[in-house]
């Protein structure tokens, strides 16, 4: 079984959330994710400045067979992007809750961040694929 | 419940990711994509392409019913063993299939088709042969192994004894022949050196034991799509089907046109379209900045007219997306592809993409 950090929130479609203490989130996609996408080699990251509803389609990961959206868990601005992904998207593949992050989130309201899933429950999610 | 080959065992015991392909429980990958994909450029790997289906075709007409089948011409093969990659056309000249048949004397020719055209193939030959002092027998008592990489011939001849290794590494490029208990054919579907081998069902799985202690990496189906698209070889079902014609699918060079008495099936839709201008071109496109060209995608030339990609990937020896694609007589050097409502700029380039372990692209 894939890690899955306690201190993390997650989404049904595998996103996790971290809470910066700051008003801010980063957001990435799940180790469970990763292994199932397999090679990463195209991260397309959101613009800095959009403005995102959660649920919305907002960055795209390709692997070698396919794309996949990935949605906004919340919703608010975008601030940052891991540029780090240009190069090397497979960072993603090799530490996907650490140097793998995506984007980061400015939230429109903080509560949204409890109505995500804990790890216990996201690992029930994972289970049943 | 997808059917197993006979080296399910093995796929699960190396870690494979399985996937259904074409009603066959079949690895995608044991681990990284893009790794065994390079093991194959550089060293050795081996894919199970059991699901596959051999055909051994014999009798006094074998040969003259070939030649009405197939749009290109077994009378080409003078060797005991040589290969011949052909399409199987409709009367309307639509590709039914692409197969290899391979000449064993002149009774007797070995036909491998593909794994998703199965039950629609047989069907179709078998009504073909109807007319034909000829028959056609399944020989689904046999596993299929490809073995490709710059050391593939080599390390599988390590494990014949020396005369039957001697045969193997003698085998000239798309010559097949029965080695001992095994069929052994220097074919593949990567741009690199190597064999593809036959071998019982019974047998299988000893001989890919053999292969991975010889340093043979088991190589998924995943990398076998990015290796053949490297090698500017087309895929059944995404880039020629039954109502494309083989003319716009690159494949001219699989058309025996002479002698122009040979009528194969197909052969008049085909004739008629010969020559014209406004044909379709099948192109190789290379996109100049980041992302991952992918089929269907379209692709808009200088003039506004429109083509579509066929199949595309990243390509890992490039490091870059690849792709080929079917688009107006008007194609330039200089393309777009529209990639999620953006328009990114490609560029046409000459297939293949990669033979031999090397880029060909400037």
């Amino acid at each position: 079984m894939s890690n899955i950090p306690t201190d993390l929130r997650y989404t049904n479609s595998h996103e996790w959330v971290r809470d910066n203490g700051d008003g801010t989130v980063t957001v990435g996609i799940t180790d469970h994710a990763q292994e199932q996408l397999g090679d990463l080699v195209f991260v397309e990251t959101p613009e800095i400045g959009n403005t995102v509803e959660a649920g919305d389609a907002c960055a795209v990961v390709e692997s070698v067979k396919a794309a996949s959206d990935i949605y906004a868990p919340l919703s608010g601005e975008i601030i940052e992007t891991n540029a780090a992904l240009t190069d090397e998207p497979e960072l993603v593949n090799s530490d996907a809750f650490g140097e793998g992050w995506i984007y980061q989130i400015r939230m429109e309201d903080e509560d949204a961040l409890t109505q995500l899933l804990d790890a216990e429950a996201y690992e029930a999610v994972a289970a049943e694929e | 419940m997808s059917q197993r080959t006979a080296l399910y065992e093995q796929h699960i015991q190396a870690g494979a990711k399985m996937v259904d392909f074409a009603g066959w429980d079949m690895p995608i990958h044991y681990g990284s994509q893009i790794e065994e994909h390079h093991q194959v450029r550089k060293d050795a790997g081996m894919f199970d392409v059991s699901h596959m289906v051999i055909l051994d075709l014999e009798g006094p007409q074998a040969r003259d019913f070939l030649r009405k089948l197939l749009a290109n011409d077994v009378a080409r093969l003078k060797d005991a063993g040589k290969a011949l990659y052909s399409c199987m056309l409709t009367p309307e000249g639509g590709v039914i299939d692409d197969l290899i048949v391979y000449f064993l004397s002149d009774t007797q020719y070995r036909i491998v088709v593909n794994a998703g055209t199965r039950e629609k193939d047989i069907a179709w030959m078998q009504e073909q042969i109807q007319s034909f002092d000829a028959q056609l027998t399944e020989r689904s008592d046999l596993s299929m192994i490809a073995v490709q990489g710059p050391n593939a011939r080599e390390k599988m001849a390590s494990l014949l004894p020396d005369t039957e290794a001697k045969e193997a590494l003698e085998l000239g490029v798309f010559f097949g022949q029965q080695i001992g208990s095994l069929f052994i054919a220097r074919t593949g579907y990567t741009g690199e050196d190597g064999f593809e081998i036959m071998v019982s069902n019974d047998e299988a799985a000893q001989l890919w034991q053999w292969l991975v202690d010889a340093g043979v990496a088991p190589t998924g189906l995943g990398a076998r799509d990015t290796l053949r698209l490297e090698a500017g070889m087309n895929l059944y079902g995404t880039d020629m089907e039954e109502n494309i014609s083989p003319l716009e699918a690159g494949l001219n060079w699989t058309i025996a046109w002479e002698p122009e008495d040979r009528d194969f099936i197909g052969r008049g839709p085909l004739e008629a379209q010969r020559g014209r201008e406004d044909l379709h071109r099948f192109v190789g496109l290379v996109l100049e900045g980041r992302g991952v060209l992918r089929g269907h995608q379209k692709v808009i030339l200088p003039d506004g007219s429109e083509g579509e990609i066929t199949s595309g990937s990243f390509s890992p020896t490039l490091n870059q997306a690849i792709a080929m694609a079917r688009v107006p007589a008007s194609i330039a050097d200089r393309v777009e592809v529209e990639i999620r409502g953006k328009h990114l700029p490609a560029r046409r380039v000459k297939m293949p993409f990669v033979r031999n372990g090397k880029s060909l692209i400037d």
